[in-house]
């Protein structure tokens, strides 16, 4: 990894939180901008679910993961305070990938 | 208040874990200890830097790492454009609200009834989950120098955090279809277009916000 990365990353995440404090000030979007910028989070994070829970590099690729997400999934499911929900996604993982899969 | 900050408190500690799997991870993805520390102190938003370093854990270029990344970022313009008419204070103090207006402080602070509320929640957990992110991430990167993170199941950590945080965003009708037409395109492009590539075209799902919500849905 370079430190171009790092620091260029740096500067344009701050950009974005900048925007809203600086540049917009009070200003409002127009309605359809302000619903689409809503909507980021929810299609961005599920996709990096399914990315990193199904793919290996360019390649689709199921392997010990799944069951751990999965498993980690339903803990979401019953409210399971974060701190769990990561501990039983890993746990589970290492377990069925020593057991071979 | 006093609520406010311990749950403040819960969800650093939470996000601290997250920090050392972050950590962990990016150590594994070649960047050195100091380049994962400074990443999380400049940087400070999660889904980034998770999705910089696996993309360059993966193969990909400096380029797609970053696109892919800022892509990821832009949400946080969103909260700010939030925030950023709620919180007072001079230039000092709002470059430095900038820094942590993330998903935890920004929803933390909206969901407050009251405006001196809103902005003690959002200093409070913007400034517990910014503590405890940088501690978890220095630990997590001394740890990962040393071990496998996939020996512990660590790989799985990152994807079951995401689960976690796209689930309250679920419960709106348009959050549902965008998160799915988002999975959806993920999964179709991963196999044929570049690494980063995917997450980016993934934000088109967002286009679902552009027609008008009837009333009654």
């Amino acid at each position: 990894m370079s430190w171009g990365l790092v620091f260029a990353l740096a500067a344009g995440a701050y950009g974005f939180k900048l925007v809203g404090f600086l540049a917009l000030g009070q200003r409002q979007l127009p309605a359809v901008a302000e619903r689409c910028l809503a909507l980021i989070p929810a299609a961005l994070i599920a996709a990096l679910v399914v990315k990193d829970t199904f793919s290996a590099g360019q390649h689709l690729h199921l392997d010990a993961r799944v069951v751990g997400v999965a498993v980690a999934t339903v803990a979401v499911w019953r409210r399971a305070p974060f701190v769990v929900v990561i501990v039983i996604a890993a746990a589970v993982t290492a377990l069925v990938r020593a057991a071979g899969g | 208040m006093r609520r406010v900050a311990t749950a403040s408190a819960v969800l650093g500690a939470a996000v601290g874990v997250f920090g050392v799997s972050f950590g962990v991870g990016a150590v594994g993805a070649g960047a050195s200890v100091a380049q994962a520390c400074v990443m999380s102190l400049l940087v400070f938003t999660g889904a980034s830097q998770f999705s910089a370093v696996s993309v360059i854990g993966a193969g990909g270029t400096t380029a797609a790492a970053l696109a892919g990344a800022l892509v990821l970022a832009a949400r946080n313009g969103a909260y700010s454009l939030t925030m950023g008419r709620r919180l007072r204070g001079g230039l000092a103090k709002r470059l430095i609200a900038a820094q942590l207006t993330i998903d935890e402080s920004t929803a933390m602070a909206v969901t407050q009834s009251g405006p001196e509320a809103q902005r003690a929640a959002f200093w409070i957990t913007g400034l517990s989950v910014y503590v405890f992110w940088n501690t978890g991430t220095l630990l997590g990167a001394l740890i990962g120098s040393a071990v496998d993170p996939r020996t512990f199941g660590l790989d799985a950590a990152f994807p079951a955090g995401f689960v976690a945080m796209v689930w309250p965003l679920l419960r709106d009708r348009r959050g549902r279809i965008a998160a799915a037409l988002g999975a959806g395109i993920c999964l179709v492009l991963v196999p044929i277009t570049p690494i980063g590539v995917p997450i980016l075209c993934a934000s088109l799902a967002i286009l679902v916000g552009v027609p008008r919500e009837r009333v009654g849905t």
